[in-house]
């Protein structure tokens, strides 16, 4: 682990007035996987948007605190969200292709954030994104046909290639695989897996299994609070918490 | 009952195609005399001199068609414009207000947009706006000629209000129909506003905006009385939107009464004819474009 890719400090959060975090404290290193385990509604979401500041986009939604991504205070007045969100990609839970052609989805972040010059070089970043996501081998032939007509799985992936299209520093995942069938879900592990050794990636998770799998360290959360943060092994096999090994015990949640 | 229910709604089912091919049927029956005397002259003959029982539709189509033309090329812009900024851009508190005016506005009866085109629009016209565009028009065509106030253009500036609502009315639907997730896939891009309402939010929803827009066709098409009261009623042809003209629907409005041959009834029941067969077409290319433009929606 070199660097800090994120950190996040006394994070408390609102919708109007109703707080769902609680004095967040929280350092993402550089590269690797961080996953995001607890229960429904412990504001693992919540969390993760307010990283690409993606809970700007709901009335009401105010944070205290601050978030720092590299050296920069993303909340601070006149921060650059649209450069920050270049910076910060996001896979979403269901798979949100735009009605357009696999190609053109993208091409999508190169074409807003002008990040090729020429046809050449933007159809050599689809092609690197569609490899790094897996799926060249199975779209090249068809990049002019609709994304949704690609499965689940494959849109889900088309989707993990449009973020990387943008060379983010770090992609947000939040459940990613949580719609798919047991193969498509290890296709995206697997991806994961590959991509942490260039990315840093912040993974939220309802499956423990998979947070156990993929995750170099793991954050567990209840009720807005974080209550433990680790290496995922001493997660799993010594947490320190007792509320954590009730929960990857099953004993609730 | 439950073998009863569907057999009555399918039978209520065939009664409306039926009606249809029924109403079309008696229309040409009616126009016989007509087709007989003129043939497809009648379409294109531009002389109506009921003294002489020579009938010729073309000025009624080429007015139909300008005021249409008019009220879309103003009420689409407007419309779309319009429904963006009711499902996009106002506050939660504008967003009830203005939809509900718009709503009110589709439910003014016709003859209300008349009188105030007749009186409050058309005077100002002739007085402000014709005369502003004749000096500045540089002699452009559509812009010729002396300032009447009654003409196409005021026909189609009343039809593009009263069309706007339903463009503004589908559109919105169609916006707000689009899926958030596709919104924040956008945002999460790096993608701006505006870059996220003309370039996902637009194109997911324009099935349902062409689908508005034709609607307002077909609505201005057939509208009758509020054009009868501004259009001129003068069966003539002429470049300039200034100049009075006349429509299929307002013709058949002003001369049923007066129609003493029995020629002259057969060329306006023609007439109605030709209405009911543009704006059949215009609903059913209006109904392929939207079934294709969602196929392919739902394909993309
Ligand atoms: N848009 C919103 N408006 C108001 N409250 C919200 C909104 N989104 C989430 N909440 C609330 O905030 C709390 C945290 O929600 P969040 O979605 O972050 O939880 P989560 O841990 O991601 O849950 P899950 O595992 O079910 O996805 C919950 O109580 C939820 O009801
Ligand atoms: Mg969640």
């Amino acid at each position: 682990m070199d660097g800090i890719a994120a950190s996040l400090r006394n994070v408390n959060f609102f919708y109007g007035s109703q707080q769902v975090l609680f004095d967040v404290n929280l350092e993402v290193p550089e590269r690797g996987i961080l996953a995001f385990i607890g229960p429904s509604g412990c504001g693992k979401s919540t969390l993760l948007r307010s990283m690409n500041r993606m809970n700007d986009l709901i009335p009401g939604a105010r944070l205290s605190g601050e978030v720092r991504i590299g050296d920069e205070d993303i909340y601070r007045p006149g921060a650059d969200v649209i450069s920050l969100r270049r910076k910060v990609g996001m896979v979403f839970q269901r798979s949100n292709p735009f009605p357009f052609s696999i190609a053109e989805n993208v091409a999508y972040g190169i074409k807003i954030n002008r990040l090729a010059r020429d046809r050449a070089t933007r159809d050599a970043i689809i092609e690197r994104s569609l490899r790094s996501a897996g799926l060249w081998d199975e779209v090249k032939d068809r990049l002019h046909r609709p994304a949704l007509a690609l499965s689940g799985g494959q849109q889900q992936r088309l989707c993990i290639a449009r973020a990387l299209a943008v060379e983010p520093d770090i992609l947000l995942m939040d459940e990613p695989a949580s719609a798919l069938d047991p193969i498509a879900t290890a296709r995206i592990e697997e991806l994961a897996n590959e991509l942490k050794e260039r990315f840093t990636i912040v993974i939220v998770t309802h499956n423990l299994q998979q947070a156990a799998r993929v995750s170099d360290r793991t954050s567990f959360f209840l009720m807005g609070k974080l209550i433990e943060s680790g290496e995922t092994r001493q997660i799993f096999s010594k947490p320190v918490r007792k509320e954590t090994e009730d929960y990857i015990t099953g004993r609730f949640g | 009952m439950d073998r009863l229910y569907p057999w009555i709604l399918r039978t209520l089912g065939l009664v409306v195609p039926a009606l249809v091919v029924a109403l079309g049927w008696q229309l040409y029956q009616g126009a016989a005399a007509a087709r007989h005397a003129f043939g497809w002259g009648f379409v294109v003959g531009s002389s109506w001199d009921p003294v002489f029982n020579h009938f010729g539709a073309w000025p009624f189509i080429f007015g139909t068609l300008v005021t249409t033309a008019v009220a879309i090329v103003l009420a689409a812009p407007l419309g779309i414009g319009v429904a963006i900024f009711l499902a996009e851009l106002a506050p939660n508190w504008l967003r009830g207000p203005v939809g509900y005016l718009v709503e009110l506005l589709a439910a003014v009866p016709s003859v209300v947009f008349g009188l105030w085109g007749l009186f409050v629009l058309a005077p100002w016209m002739r007085t402000d706006l014709e005369p502003w565009l004749i000096a500045h028009g540089h002699n452009f065509p559509l812009f010729r000629g002396a300032p009447y106030g009654l003409g196409f253009l005021a026909a189609g500036l009343v039809l593009a209000i009263m069309v706007t609502p339903f463009v503004v009315g589908m559109a919105r639907e169609a916006i707000i129909a689009v899926p958030r997730v596709q919104r924040e896939a956008a945002y999460a891009l790096g993608a701006t506003r505006w870059e996220t309402i003309w370039q996902v939010v637009l194109p997911g929803a324009r099935s349902g905006i062409a689908g508005g827009v034709l609607l307002g066709m077909g609505r201005a098409l057939g509208e009758t009385i509020a054009v009868t009261m501004l259009i001129g009623n003068t069966p003539a042809v002429s470049a300039s939107l200034l100049a009075p003209g006349y429509t299929l629907a307002s013709v058949i409005a002003n001369e049923f009464t007066e129609a003493t041959t029995a020629l002259y009834t057969s060329a306006l029941v023609e007439i109605g004819l030709v209405l009911f067969a543009s704006t059949l077409v215009v609903n059913l290319i209006a109904r392929l474009m939207i079934a294709r433009l969602a196929a392919a929606g739902a394909a993309a």
